[in-house]
């Protein structure tokens, strides 16, 4: 399935190559360059590709992209999740998915890779099972290593691979069991430049870490299930529980995952936590425009809106900006483009405003449209769809655990027209 | 450093080495030194050797091989991870000359006690098939053995090699088709992608289309034919017909029954559209796209649309299937319009696919609020993704009448836009939207004729000349000063812009003729003597039409006609349409082209294939065992009537027990039993769920089966009688008990896999004892047959050893009776040789007459120019040197000269190889032959050995390859000396490999016939020493051992061969050249088997 991987910088060197059938030369990857040439932003490089005797899939990760080639049939989301899956592998190994990390543990990378896939095809994709048999580098390991000479691939044979949990590694032994569970909002929306909402939906997450000993099966229960309208699992959840009594039940993998993605049904309302009161002005003559922001609180449930940060993009006309805030930090990138106000804290007493002038390019046209606002903010200790944890239970070991359930909401693609 | 002593200096080196082939900098010189190491203790290092070795074993074979023996010591590991990352190892090095090996590997390995390494054997198929295609037979023998299989683990790893060796074979899914649909949610997840692409092309071609009632009842009266039709029931008799009337009448009420395994599939794949995995969640969305009742389809939507918030390549793939789903089912996205809504992040591509959609999605109800959305995109900054959103607009306008005055009027405002990009867009669309009723829009095309002073994109230019041409009786004052504009201008145009201008000068003159003439006749001028030939051809063809003079032709006449004609409006259409004949979410489908190794979608059938085929059949040995005819067509067909009769309402009931009871009671001619058994067996289900309903077919079947047995019971009868006075008692018992035995086993087999079985008819257990008697007889009468030689062996073995005293004298009396005589007196031959000749270097001349040994061409008579030159092995030991293998060259020459002076030259060889060369041939008269012998030390390789064979005149290039049995040479050993020596050639140097016999191959003499043919070996005398060694070998299974050293290293080579009932057999070789004994294990297997 997948012949060859490619792992390209933004600057056009393939820093990274590994191939599982015959090799493929580089100069595949020329047909890239040239597209990407033509997409400008690399955003824009269509994740497809037919050259003549190929097809490169490619996506783009932490201003990486990582570029697979094809030869024959094969489902492109099933290459483009299993690109996803291998980025998220070395952030999961290294903290980080960038090109020095990846240059400082190369040949880690490359075990990681011989041993996801075989012959193209997957083999081992669950962290667990891939963190038994390459262990990832820590400081301490790395200094133990050059001292005793002792190496990072594990002596032990991964049995996890073995087992009809394939996503648990066996022999899992803490002296502080704990499992902590974030339920993560996200509100995505849409307001119109009258304030009216467009679009608005509750996405949800609920990241978990557990660290248990032994192979503890979970039940989580939900007071108000209802709420989910669409789901999404873990391997490990078993589906026919929760379509029967509407409870997660897991035997977890060990670790930090993501136990289940959730979407709010789209009857409720969607509360919005904060409004927005703008506008951007260009005038016709003396290449110059206005602007004035001011933000205010809206339905936060008593709670108060936290790391509040508006970006705006600019259009390619404004050459500078002149603008004052009452509340935090104001900076304008005059080669993105991109303007950025953090705010921080929303204070309801005292209300934060962004107000000054913008200059232009001499002689350019205003600007057709009004750039438009995309709002960041965080809210803790509140789930705003409402949808709260009733309780967690274990079987399977005989010790209590220490259990945990956090509440965030954040602003997901928030977006104000304008 | 890789000499290093110390394994954390190897371990640096090949850190290091590896990050090199990271980087894609060549690394091929280290091979040697790596490759030493491949045996190293550090399990680091030896995966690091493991990467580089897999990534240069294509480019050096020849030291790659020097690795092979460490992974076969591997694949005998006690350890199944360590034999599994042997297999996997092995399997990745693409080395021609090892294809053997891995084919042998990959046979055992499927049948390993570990799921984990019967995985690994899967995954190593495709692999091997691409290294070899010609292995493709014996690797679906594999799959199918593999797809048998029942653990998660291994599903997806086999339907992955299925689709990359044999997608063809939909009949090997069949039996395995529920247990796959079973497994489905428990499989990995790359695993349920595959398994579910290929179960939807399956589906495609075993059932019927779900929607096929709603186009029939839309028919109306004739839907009820068709249907009929497609039904193919033949030759049926007259009570079907009345049945037909009946179920005819039902089938207008309902039409349809969805297959209950069709089902099964739509049910245990919805639950994965809660997969994390994007790719999973998109394999089950196309699989209901393709394979749902149109009322099912939309709970793909959701899971769908919650893809939209992945990654944007994710998105990006998802939107294009939705543009697809959207255009044939436009209902299942609609709740979720706003969903597609554009926001100003997203990269333009998916901009551009949103926009797609929810044009697709525009509807009278939501025309208003998409329309205002594309307002709001108008104004973006991203300007390709404007002029995108101006087309859909366009689109919108042109499929929703109501609205596209609203659109044009819109279209209009922006023709004053400052972006010229945008205005230019808007006019193209302009354009093809007044085509469509331009006679209310003058006011507009007067506004456009306007722009042309300021408009520069070319193609906008060409629009507007043309419709102000086209629609130029609309405004016939400002045509012609657009025209005089545009003449003024006319050599700084582009060339569509000429074209367009010359149209519109040839159009104005045909209806203004007074006005333009002049005009008309200046433009004609200046095209003439442009630079491009289109421009130049154009007006050359327009004055000849539209001037008219003396010369001109009929065709002028028309030129009015043929310029004004009214001009069909064009259709705007989605680029996604008529896209959904690819499977949807392959790549195929994404680039809207065909990729390589695309499975092509098949249609639905007409009528529905045979369902039992999917019925796990407890029976099927025995029915094959039988030979009965194939099943009778009528038993087919009323099973497949009873279930239909059996989903429709319960007054039929009665009706249809009636009539198939006494049908297939009447044709079963046996007792009536199975009549009433069927009957009631229907009463029992009679609430006919779906397990049920797939019970009556099973059922049915095993009814035929009874019947089939009953008869036979009485053919059989007779034979078995007087068999069994020939057999003794105790061995009849025995075989009783074993088919006892089996009995059980197949009965257990069969609760296990078919519920319906244990829910059997109270009728059918009252059965049940008499046909377990039924089936213990015919078990112990289908396996006397081959007992039967075996046993008359015994007796003939005896005999023998009084009369000859030699010992492993036991000669199988087969079917096809040898003459005994002339058999005793050959194998008479081969025993007397083995005892004489106890120094076991020599090895006897008379042991393989020339006559029977093999030649090979080396150079063919047209080649060689008359000269023609054959080489077999003679099996003689080359006097000059003991390691050398002889090879004697015939010369024959045809051609009408003499060849003089025949000698070799230029001898290419392998390391190690040597030659010893024929003595020069001086003179070979024409038509005369000649024989030389040469020497060849192959080193214990089948490499070959190439060289020149030279005349006086002419040079020819030959080589000679070696088959591995004659790489070796005849040794003698007792009997006790073989297995001592066996012993000792235990574990990675044993190749064990069952086979069946072939009929004609079932006797002693053909089996050492044979393999002696195929390999230089000795046979070794069995049970010479049996004073001191217990009988091993049971009588009735006869064990053939051959005995043979390589000729270059001396190395045992021993072959057994154990013969077992029924012409199975095991091939052991033991070998210490482990390559030689897996080539040696297949030219055997060969010989044996054909």
């Amino acid at each position: 399935m997948i012949h060859s991987l490619f792992l390209i910088n933004q600057s056009g060197d393939i820093f990274l190559e590994k191939h599982w059938k015959s090799v493929i030369g580089r100069s595949v990857c020329d047909y890239f360059f040239e597209a990407k040439e033509k997409a400008v932003e690399p955003e824009n490089v269509p994740p497809v590709l037919q050259t003549p005797h190929h097809y490169l899939i490619t996506i783009f990760r932490g201003k990486l992209f990582f570029l697979s080639v094809i030869q024959t049939e094969v489902s492109p989301l099933f290459v483009i999740e299993f690109l996803h899956r291998i980025a998220d592998t070395i952030q999961d190994y290294f903290g980080e998915c960038s090109e020095t990390v990846i240059k400082d543990n190369v040949v880690t990378v490359y075990e990681l890779l011989e041993e996801m896939l075989d012959n193209g095809f997957p083999l081992a994709t669950e962290s667990n099972i891939l963190k038994e048999m390459i262990k990832p580098p820590t400081i301490l390991r790395s200094v133990v290593n050059t001292l005793t000479g002792g190496s990072n691939v594990g002596d032990m044979l991964p049995t996890g691979q073995l087992s009809n949990i394939p996503w648990r590694r066996a022999g899992v032994k803490y002296t502080n069991n704990e499992a902590y569970f974030d339920v993560i909002e996200e509100i995505d929306a849409i307001v119109d430049k009258s304030g009216t909402t467009v679009f608005a939906e509750i996405q949800g997450v609920i990241e978990a870490c557990v660290r248990l000993s032994g192979m503890p099966d979970l039940t989580l229960s939900f007071m108000n299930p209802s709420l989910l309208d669409d789901v999404s699992f873990h391997p490990c959840v078993r589906f026919k529980r929760w379509e029967a009594e509407r409870v997660l039940s897991f035997i977890p993998p060990d670790g930090n995952f993501t136990l289940m993605n959730y979407h709010v049904s789209s009857q409720n309302v969607v509360a919005i936590p904060v409004y927005v009161k703008q506008s951007i002005n260009f005038f016709e003559s003396g290449s110059c425009g206005r602007l004035d922001i001011t933000i205010g609180p809206k339905q936060t449930m008593g709670k108060t809106v936290e790391g509040l940060m508006v970006t705006v993009h600019m259009p390619k006309a404004v050459l500078s900006v002149n603008l004052t805030p009452t509340q935090g930090s104001c900076t304008y990138d005059s080669a993105t483009k991109v303007l950025v106000w953090d705010i921080g804290k929303l204070n309801p007493q005292k209300l934060p405003n962004l107000r000054g002038s913008l200059s232009m390019q001499s002689g350019a046209p205003k600007p057709e449209e009004n750039p438009s606002l995309n709002i960041d903010l965080k809210i803790q200790q509140l789930a705003i769809s409402g949808l709260k944890v009733s309780r967690l239970d274990m079987y399977g070991e005989k010790y209590k655990p220490f259990k945990g359930v956090k509440y965030v909401t954040k602003a997901g693609k928030f977006q104000v027209r304008s | 450093m890789l000499d290093s002593n110390k394994d954390s200096l190897k371990l640096e080196a090949m850190k290091r080495i590896v990050a090199m082939i990271a980087r894609g900098k060549n690394a091929s010189d280290l091979f040697p030194a790596v490759v030493k190491n491949v045996a190293c203790k550090n399990i680091e290092v030896k995966k690091l050797v493991y990467v580089y070795l897999v990534r240069y074993a294509e480019e050096q074979q020849d030291l790659a091989l020097l690795s092979i023996s460490t992974f076969q010591r591997g694949l005998k590991d006690p350890n199944q991870l360590i034999r599994a990352s042997a297999l996997r190892v092995l399997s990745s090095i693409r080395v021609t000359i090892i294809v053997p090996i891995m084919m042998l590997a990959i046979k055992e390995a499927a049948s390993d006690m570990s799921p984990y390494v019967r995985k690994t054997a899967a995954h190593a198929i495709p692999k091997l098939y691409s290294l070899d295609p010609e292995q493709k037979d014996q690797l679906i023998e594999v799959i199918e053995k593999l797809l048998a299989d029942k653990t998660t683990l291994v599903a997806g790893s086999v339907v992955m090699a299925f689709e990359e060796v044999c997608p063809e074979r939909i009949d090997l899914i069949h039996k395995n088709y529920r247990k796959l649909c079973n497994l489905l949610i428990d499989v990995e997840e790359w695993g349920q992608v595959v398994i579910i692409n290929m179960l939807t092309r399956y589906a495609r071609t075993q059932f019927l289309n779900p929607n096929i009632n709603e186009s029939l009842l839309e028919e109306g009266g004739s839907g009820e034919k068709t249907f009929y039709g497609s039904d193919d029931e033949e030759d049926e008799d007259e009570e079907e017909k009345e049945k037909k009337a009946e179920t005819a009448a039902m089938a207008k009420r309902k039409p349809y029954v969805m297959d209950p395994d069709h089902r099964l599939l739509l049910r245990n794949t919805k639950p994965l559209l809660q997969s994390r995995n994007a790719a999973v969640v998109m394999a089950v969305a196309q699989l209901y796209f393709h394979l749902a009742p149109k009322a099912e389809v939309g709970v793909i939507a959701k899971a769908l649309v919650r893809l939209l918030r992945s990654h944007s390549e994710v998105q990006y793939v998802v939107l294009q299937n939705v543009a697809t789903m959207t255009i044939k089912r436009r209902g299942m996205f609609e709740p979720y319009l706003k969903s597609f809504y554009i926001r100003s992040t997203d990269p333009t591509q998916i901009k551009v696919l949103k926009l797609e959609v929810l044009t697709n999605l525009a509807n009278e109800t939501n025309i208003s609020t998409i329309l205002r959305e594309f307002q709001t995109y108008i104004k973006s900054m991203d300007k390709d993704f404007v002029a995108a959103t101006i087309q859909a607009i366009g689109r919108c306008a042109t499929n929703i009448g109501e609205v596209r005055d609203t659109c044009l009027n819109g279209l209009v405002q922006l023709l004053s836009n400052r972006d010229e990009l945008v205005v230019a867009e808007s006019v193209v669309v302009i354009k093809k939207l007044l085509q469509m009723q331009p006679e209310k829009h003058s006011d507009i095309i007067k506004h456009m004729a306007k722009l042309t002073d300021n408009i520069q994109v070319p193609m906008a230019r060409a629009s507007i000349l043309w419709l102000i041409g086209e629609y130029c009786e609309h405004v016939p004052k400002i045509a012609p000063d657009v025209l005089r504009k545009m003449a003024k201008s006319f050599t700084n145009e582009e060339d569509i812009v000429k074209l367009q201008i010359i149209n519109l000068a040839a159009k104005l003159y045909l209806t203004n003729s007074k006005q333009t003439k002049l005009l008309t006749q200046y433009v004609l001028n200046l095209a003439k003597y442009d630079q491009n030939y289109d421009i130049r051809d154009r007006a050359r063809f327009i004055r000849q039409l539209i001037v008219p003079t003396e010369k001109s032709g009929a065709l002028s006449k028309y030129a009015k006609k043929l310029f004004l004609a009214l001009k069909p409006a064009p259709v705007l259409e989605s680029p996604f349409k008529d896209r959904d004949h690819f499977q949807l979410g392959s790549l195929s489908h994404l680039l809207n082209a065909k990729a390589g190794g695309y499975q092509e979608l098949p249609d639905w059938p007409e009528a529905a294939p045979d369902p039992s085929v999917r019925n796990v059949e407890v029976f099927t040995l025995l029915e094959r065992v039988t030979t009965l005819t194939s099943v009778p067509e009528w038993t087919k067909c009323s099973s497949r009537e009873k279930r239909k009769e059996k989903k429709v309402e319960k007054p039929f009931y009665s009706d249809s027990e009636g009539e198939s009871g006494p049908t297939e009671s009447a044709d079963s001619e046996s007792d009536s039993g199975s009549g009433s058994e069927s009957a009631s067996g229907s009463e029992v289900s009679a609430s006919g769920s779906e397990s049920e309903e797939s019970e009556e077919g099973s059922e049915s079947e095993e009814e035929e089966q009874k019947d089939k047995k009953k008869t036979k019971k009485e053919l059989k009868k007779p034979v078995q009688e007087s068999e069994s006075e020939q057999s003794s008692e105790e061995e009849e018992r025995k075989h009783a008990r074993k088919s006892k035995i089996s009995k059980s086993e197949s009965e257990s087999e069969s609760d296990e896999e078919d519920e319906s079985e244990s829910e059997s008819s109270e009728s059918e257990s009252e059965d049940s004892e008499s046909e377990a008697e039924v089936k213990k007889k015919k078990k112990a009468a289908e396996s006397k047959p081959p007992c039967k030689p075996v046993k008359k062996e015994n007796k003939k073995e005896k005999k023998e050893i009084s009369l000859l005293d030699l010992d492993d004298f036991d000669p199988t009396p087969s079917p096809q009776v040898t003459p005994v005589n002339s058999f005793l007196s050959s194998s008479l031959v081969t025993d007397l040789e083995g005892l004489s000749l106890s120094d076991s270097v020599l090895a006897p001349a008379t042991m393989a007459p020339s006559s029977a040994l093999k030649s090979y061409e080396l150079l063919h008579r047209i080649t060689g120019e008359g000269l023609q030159v054959e080489f077999c092995f003679s099996r003689q030991p080359f006097s000059p040197d003991a390691n050398m293998v002889a090879v004697q060259m015939h010369f024959t020459n045809n051609a009408s000269a003499d060849a003089k002076s025949l000698h070799m030259e230029d001898v290419k060889l392998q390391s190690g190889m040597r030659v010893r060369e024929f003595p020069e041939i001086e003179l070979l008269p024409a038509g005369e032959t000649a024989t030389a012998v040469m020497g060849i030390d192959f080193c214990d390789s089948t490499q070959a050995a190439n060289f020149q064979l030279c005349t006086q005149t002419r040079k020819f290039f030959v080589s000679i390859q070696p088959p591995v049995g004659e790489l070796m040479r005849p040794v003698f050993l007792t009997e006790n000396e073989f297995k001592k020596e066996q012993g000792q050639l235990m574990g990675m140097n044993e190749i064990t490999e069952k086979l069946t016999l072939d009929a004609t191959c079932r006797n002693e003499h053909t089996i050492v016939q044979r393999v002696t043919a195929a390999a230089n070996l000795s046979r070794v005398p069995c049970g010479s020493d049996k004073e001191c060694s217990p009988p091993v070998p049971p009588p009735d299974h006869p064990v053939y051992r051959f005995a043979g050293r390589t000729v270059t290293s001396g190395s045992l080579v021993l072959v057994t061969v154990v013969t077992r009932e029924e012409g199975a057999a095991q091939l052991t070789v033991n070998c210490e050249k482990m390559v030689i004994g897996t080539m040696l294990v297949k030219d055997i297997l060969l010989a044996l088997t054909q």
